[in-house]
């Protein structure tokens, strides 16, 4: 069972960490670890609505050498980011932000992937695991 | 849905709701710069209580409304980080520097009236 949560329009942003945050609650997890799952959902989510335009956050369970977790992959199919290991440097931004959505995200959560191509779009996969 | 913002005395008061979107945020920035002039505010409140999320989008326009009150002589108080928001902002390098906070609303009055006081509190 996962959501899909389609991120075209800058209030879909506040949708997708709101369903981050229920899924979070349904998992088991508490409430500052709830909090930083949703913060880290609205830093990918506005990524998607500045850089790609539209795109999709898919929530769902995880489970792992008998953890349980939540797993959140924010998928574009915008410009992708030409120099993946710049974006991921703190105080780094081609759109006038300060720069720490994607690496503060990567803080928030236990495990952060990035895949992206200039051209080819852009797939983030982070979870975090319940204490 | 827009940010309600009340008027007493010379503060203005503005209390965000949960599911504040980018839109909301840039509008009470708007209308906080226009208000502060026409009213004569000498000080802004801006309540967070009820946000569970404080993202790098949203501290960035909370410092940006501070900075442009303070040039046009009012003073801007945040009050009522929840600790996890705290917490969160903490891990992803935000900070509200420059920004007087407070735990609520009665904090952020008596910071502005001190202020107004005796000029300038760090």
């Amino acid at each position: 069972m996962s959501t899909s949560v389609p991120i075209e329009h800058e209030s879909d942003i506040v949708t997708a960490r709101q369903k981050g945050r229920e899924l979070c609650a349904e998992l088991g997890f508490g409430n500052t670890d709830r909090t930083l799952v949703a913060t880290a959902i609205s830093e990918v989510a506005r990524n998607i609505v500045r850089y790609a335009q539209r795109g999709e956050i898919v929530l769902e369970r995880a489970e792992a050498r008998g953890r349980v977790g939540i797993e959140v992959v924010a998928r574009d199919t915008g410009p992708g980011i030409a120099d993946v290991e710049l974006a991921m440097r703190d105080g780094y931004s081609t759109g006038h932000s300060l720069g720490l959505g994607l690496p503060g995200a990567k803080r928030l959560m236990d495990e952060f992937e990035l895949v992206s191509a200039p051209s080819a779009g852009t797939t983030i996969t982070m979870r975090k695991w319940a204490r | 849905m827009a940010v309600p913002i009340l008027k007493h005395g010379e503060v203005l008061i503005a209390t965000i709701q949960a599911d504040l979107s980018d839109r909301d945020l840039a509008e009470l920035q708007d209308q906080l710069a226009q208000r502060v002039g026409r009213l004569r505010s000498r000080g802004v409140v801006i309540d967070v209580t009820a946000l569970d999320v404080l993202d790098s989008f949203a501290t960035r326009t909370l410092r940006g409304i501070a900075y442009a009150a303070r040039l046009r002589g009012a003073t801007t108080v945040v009050v009522g980080i929840q600790p996890e928001v705290a917490f969160a902002m903490v891990q992803l390098g935000l900070s509200l520097d420059g920004v007087l906070t407070g735990l609520d609303l009665e904090e952020g009055l008596e910071l502005i009236a001190r202020e107004r006081q005796h000029g300038h509190v760090d």
